[in-house]
């Protein structure tokens, strides 16, 4: 769990941290903040991703397949009917959560290992059928030069609303974990039996937990047509979302913020490797092969751990 | 869509189903067992098809050729995993699942870079040894390949081979004994370890023997772990974790799913193996056949 990461001591730096952010695309290279938009929006997938697997103990393991829906809603909403693109970047989202729905109701029966590989089973259908649907969705070509309204098209623009999207998104499910919604998902990770016993509806919960999921991984989708005006069938295939699970717990898959530093920590990774060798994979098997055997919990998890220790050391002394 | 087209169909679905089978079987038996879900099974497959590659060239590509690799491709894919299996995978047995998942993730990523690195990327194909070139007819005069009428004996020897392994053989009961709990069988004396690491062999050389396998009927190359390993996870997950005849089932409903379905409507083929699998787990959530745990 993050620890009161909005309140006391910590604000200042969440100021600067914030206000760093915001001139970054007046100093760097468009090249830099085109990455820095794709790591935010990576972040905030990784991010909703770890909302029912970190906190509501989901197996969610095709988390890919509803940011690519979002964003494939987001582009044929905008290249083939008249509507206005704000209205599509709502629609993207809420397809999204409408899938997260779907799929959930038909998964949440099964638990744990049952549940993810179901979902992967339905994940992958979906993506064959975007794959496949040439007249709707442009089949494995995608759907290219998607056109955003003037003011967020410039690679500045771009992040601005990336950042501001993120930043909200991100509030937003922070609050809900705070909120007794939360407290309820959290117990039920942790004891599912004596949730229910207590009068819990742990299927319903964990099926809200879905949609919220859902929700934000359309929100994700519709950032990343933003920043690169493209879609394409890869967004929904299940090698993206076992990605997005290892940022999870590369970053600390227990903790709120370990997603966001997890995608950051990939992606600057695989832009470093890529400019050296093309055996990028090779370089991402071997830090999350390191990360999961010998920090189980993620590089966030471990620090907090790690300073636990030293407190309750101290403790220990006086 | 004719009755012979059909029955063509049905046919060519079968052959795919003897791949699906023995690399499904394996992934099955360690599941069942020890409980890994490995996703570097297809990663194994992958090693096993470019092996029987490389081995068939250095016998001339012939005859003898294709029977060295049928044999050595596996055992090369066995040794490998017997390395990783005493250098990394007996520390984990008892890890969660997600973490077994994306560790087995990770190591078919490094295996697809070193596939990568030591065979390139080019389309490699193996030839189909001189006894099985040719067609036969079928039923109605359509021809069929000789070489998948030998995947369709290969099928069910296999089967009944692992079944006799898992019910008959002392290591097999070992085994299912350990499946259903690990340390009685190791409090009555018994060295787990070897059992679980001889598990994990039979099983990874299973995949690599999918792989050789396949080779002669298609184009070898990178990228052919990531469709077949989603295709074997749901076959076990539909059959019932760790049930060898549940594994047939599950790579018989999905072979011919397959391909039935580019008969019936061929833009979207894709889909109908899916939905199958979707259909079995609605009715029967925890698979088809009994699971072992």
């Amino acid at each position: 769990m993050a620890t009161g990461i909005l309140s006391g001591k910590g604000r200042i730096w969440w100021i600067a941290a914030l206000v760093v952010l915001c001139l970054v695309p007046l100093v760097l290279p468009r090249f830099y903040v085109y990455m820095l938009s794709i790591i935010l929006l990576f972040g905030l997938l990784a991010t909703s991703n770890d909302f029912p697997l970190g906190f509501g103990g989901i197996y969610q393991l095709h988390h890919a397949v509803f940011y690519g829906v979002g964003a494939y809603a987001t582009a044929i909403v905008i290249t083939k009917s008249g509507l206005s693109p704000w209205l599509a970047f709502l629609i993207g989202p809420i397809i999204s959560a409408a899938l997260g729905l779907v799929m959930g109701l038909i998964c949440i029966r099964l638990s744990k290992l049952y549940f993810g590989m179901l979902q992967i089973s339905l994940g992958s259908l979906v993506w064959a059928v975007v794959f496949r649907w040439y007249s709707f969705t442009g089949g494995d070509d995608g759907i290219h030069g998607i056109v955003v309204p003037d003011i967020i098209s410039s690679y500045q623009g771009a992040y601005y609303f990336t950042l501001v999207v993120t930043g909200l998104s991100l509030y937003v499910m922070y609050r809900i974990l705070k909120s007794p919604y939360g407290s309820v998902l959290q117990g039920i990770r942790d004891n599912p039996v004596r949730s229910a016993m207590i009068g819990v509806d742990v299927k319903r919960h964990q099926l809200l937990a879905l949609i919220i999921a859902g929700f934000f991984a359309g929100i994700a989708g519709v950032l990343f047509v933003v920043v690169d005006n493209t879609v394409f069938p890869d967004m929904l295939f299940w090698t993206l979302s076992m990605e997005t699970t290892i940022m999870c717990l590369l970053g600390g898959w227990l903790t709120f913020l370990g997603p966001m530093l997890g995608a950051a920590v990939l992606i600057l990774v695989r832009t470093f490797v890529s400019t050296y060798t093309v055996y990028w994979g090779l370089a991402l098997g071997i830090i999350s092969g390191l990360v999961i055997f010998f920090m189980p919990n993620g590089v966030l998890g471990w620090l907090q751990d790690l300073f636990k220790h030293k407190t309750n050391l101290a403790e220990a002394k006086e | 869509m004719d009755a012979t087209g059909i029955l063509n169909q049905a046919f060519v679905g079968l052959s795919r189903t003897v791949i699906l089978f023995i690399v499904s079987s394996g992934m099955s038996l360690i599941l069942g067992v020890l409980r890994i879900p490995n996703i570097a099974h297809g990663s194994l497959y992958m090693i096993g098809a470019f092996m029987a590659f490389t081995i068939s060239r250095i016998f001339g590509g012939g005859e003898l050729g294709f029977w060295m690799a049928l044999i050595g491709a596996p055992l090369v894919v066995a040794i490998i995993s017997l390395f990783a299996e005493r250098s990394i995978f007996q520390y984990l047995y008892e890890r969660e699942h997600l973490m077994l998942l994306l560790l087995t993730f990770a190591f078919s990523l490094i295996i697809g870079d070193l596939v990568k690195i030591i065979w390139g990327g080019d389309y490699k194909s193996v030839p189909v040894p001189q006894t099985f070139q040719g067609f036969v007819p079928l039923i109605g005069g359509l021809p069929f390949p000789i070489y998948n009428l030998f995947l369709l004996v290969c099928g069910p020897i296999i089967a009944i081979l692992l079944w006799l392994l898992v019910n008959k053989t002392k290591i097999g009961k070992i085994a299912r004994a350990a499946a259903v709990d690990r340390e009685m069988v190791s409090a009555v004396g018994i060295n787990v370890g070897w059992v679980f690491a001889s598990v994990f062999v039979i099983g990874c050389l299973l995949a690599g023997l999918g792989g050789a396998l396949v080779a002669p009927t298609v184009s070898v190359t990178l990228g052919m772990d990531h469709t077949l390993i989603m295709e074997a996870f749901l076959i076990v997950i539909m059959g019932g974790l760790g049930n060898i005849w549940g594994a047939l089932l599950g790579a018989l409903i999905f072979g011919l799913a397959q391909s039935m379905g580019i008969l019936i409507w061929p833009q979207f083929g894709i889909i109908f193996p899916y939905a199958a699998v979707i259909i079995v787990l609605l009715f029967r959530p925890a698979g088809l056949l009994k699971a072992t745990w």
